[in-house]
């Protein structure tokens, strides 16, 4: 057993945080949970129904609020981490209300941004009014409520894929591997929200490597109608009725495509957090070409950094799902522990 | 053992094996860039000239890799060199140069050069 002097700070309240949090404090550690917003709860807080199982994402959400309601766990909400400095075998973290928190290891779970959807111009966000991201649409069905911009139904509703993502022009060349599923999932949900809704997903590869992904694309097809276009949309621009038109090729007839639509849902990839990336630079993380924190070691080092003590947790390393990310943060607390009780020099 | 029909009518098949790929080879030389190319068809969707002919960079690129190069010859002629198929690419190939120099192969080609 250790003795419970043994602190540890965790930074980002997110899944990967509080999952980490909630086991080091089980395992005897003292714990310090930092996060930047008001609460706790990190992405997940804003969807509506995950996949691959479809349940509400509050069930999540509970069971993480759970794991960080222990005795060892203090959170400090609002509160940014400005910088981390290694000392004698231990950590002074230092906080934007000006704090120095002492611990023996750290570790990293700031997880991911979303990519900014106006940064890919030529798709029209925040230009046209009835473009808008998969994060927003995720709000919508929580209101029960898909609306055009002027309050209508839409009927006919395009998704494109690989927003921000495996796009050299946006400086991403990675796959955030989770869009494809979320563009199918939401086809469904759109369909179940709207029955006569037609729903089109415009894509460069169907990525569905995840467990039940697959099943959930043939569902999509079987049970829904869902259609699947392959190509990449290359640019959006709105007619005089207020439709969108879209333009692309359908690659697999060889021509060119154009289709008129009531909106339009962009799959917006994920990034490094601009947290994670303000942390890498003030205290010395290695970050690699995805701009994402670099592990240690891609196959029996994920969790370590080039630090000695601080680790990493979730998807501040790459996108991960949140079975991932949970898994991801449990094993970060195995080589917290291990650190703690063997490696500390 | 009987005949399990490997055989594929003659003008059905890409024959790659005895397909000419040189001109393919010429453009990985000068724009390696044209290997990463993942057929999304992004740059024919943005393509003026192929909204109104039948014209697909996409196509052709993936036509030169396979040695079809007699589909590729007429139709390459056709791009007017905008350059807006390069300012979409996602993979960043240099779609533009990569027609200047099929251009270039098929020339060299007629000179039995490349």
């Amino acid at each position: 057993m250790l003795n419970m002097d043994e602190k540890v700070v965790v930074v980002g309240g997110g899944a990967a945080g509080m999952e980490a949090a909630g086991q080091l404090a089980k395992a005897g550690c003292r714990v310090t949970l930092i996060e930047k917003e008001s609460i706790t709860g990190g992405h997940v807080k804003e969807w509506y129904h995950l996949f691959p199982d479809r349940r509400d994402s509050s069930e999540v959400i509970n069971y993480l609020e759970d794991q960080i309601l222990h005795k060892n766990i203090t959170v400090r909400k609002d509160t940014m981490v400005e910088g981390v400095e290694r000392m004698k075998g231990s950590f002074v973290v230092r906080t934007s209300g000006g704090d120095e928190i002492r611990s023996d290891a750290v570790v990293v779970a700031t997880g991911f941004d979303l990519f900014r959807s106006e940064r890919k111009e030529e798709y029209g966000y925040g230009i046209y009014d009835n473009v808008i991201t998969s994060a927003e649409l995720e709000l919508m069905f929580r209101k029960n409520e898909i609306r055009r911009h002027n309050g209508e139904i839409p009927e006919k509703i395009g998704i494109v894929h690989c927003v921000g993502s495996r796009d050299e022009k946006v400086g991403n060349l990675y796959c955030s591997k989770l869009c494809c599923v979320t563009a199918v999932k939401q086809a469904m949900e759109i369909k179940k929200h709207i029955e006569n809704a037609r729903v089109f997903c415009f894509y460069m590869d169907m990525r569905m490597g995840g467990a039940l992904y697959e099943e959930l694309y043939r569902e999509s097809q079987e049970q829904y109608s869902i259609n699947f276009i392959r190509g990449k949309v290359s640019e959006v621009s709105e007619n005089i009725d207020n439709k969108l038109i879209v333009k692309v090729e359908d690659t697999l007839a060889g021509r060119p495509l154009k289709m008129e639509l009531d909106m339009l849902v962009l799959m917006a990839g994920m990034e490094m957090s601009e947290g994670g990336a303000r942390i890498a630079r003030v205290s010395g993380l290695s970050t690699g070409v995805n701009r994402f924190f670099s592990p240690a070691d891609h196959h029996f080092g994920s969790n370590r950094s080039n630090i000695e003590g601080i680790f990493y947790a979730g998807a501040c390393t790459a996108p991960l799902n949140i079975t991932e990310t949970i898994s991801h943060a449990r094993s970060a607390v195995a080589d917290v522990m291990d650190y703690l009780k063997n490696g500390k020099s | 053992m009987g005949n399990f029909g490997f055989a594929i009518l003659k003008e059905r098949h890409i024959d790659y094996d005895a397909n000419d790929k040189s001109v393919a080879e010429y453009i990985y030389d000068h724009e390696p860039s044209f290997r990463v190319c993942i057929e999304c068809g992004c740059c024919s969707a943005t393509c003026t000239t192929g909204l109104f002919t039948k014209f697909s960079l996409r196509e052709l690129n993936i036509l030169i890799k396979r040695g079809e190069n007699e589909q590729v010859r007429d139709n390459i002629v056709k791009c007017m060199l905008c350059g807006k198929c390069t300012l979409v690419c996602p993979r960043g190939v240099n779609t533009r140069n990569v027609i200047m120099l099929a251009r270039e192969a098929f020339q060299k080609n007629l000179k039995n050069a490349v």
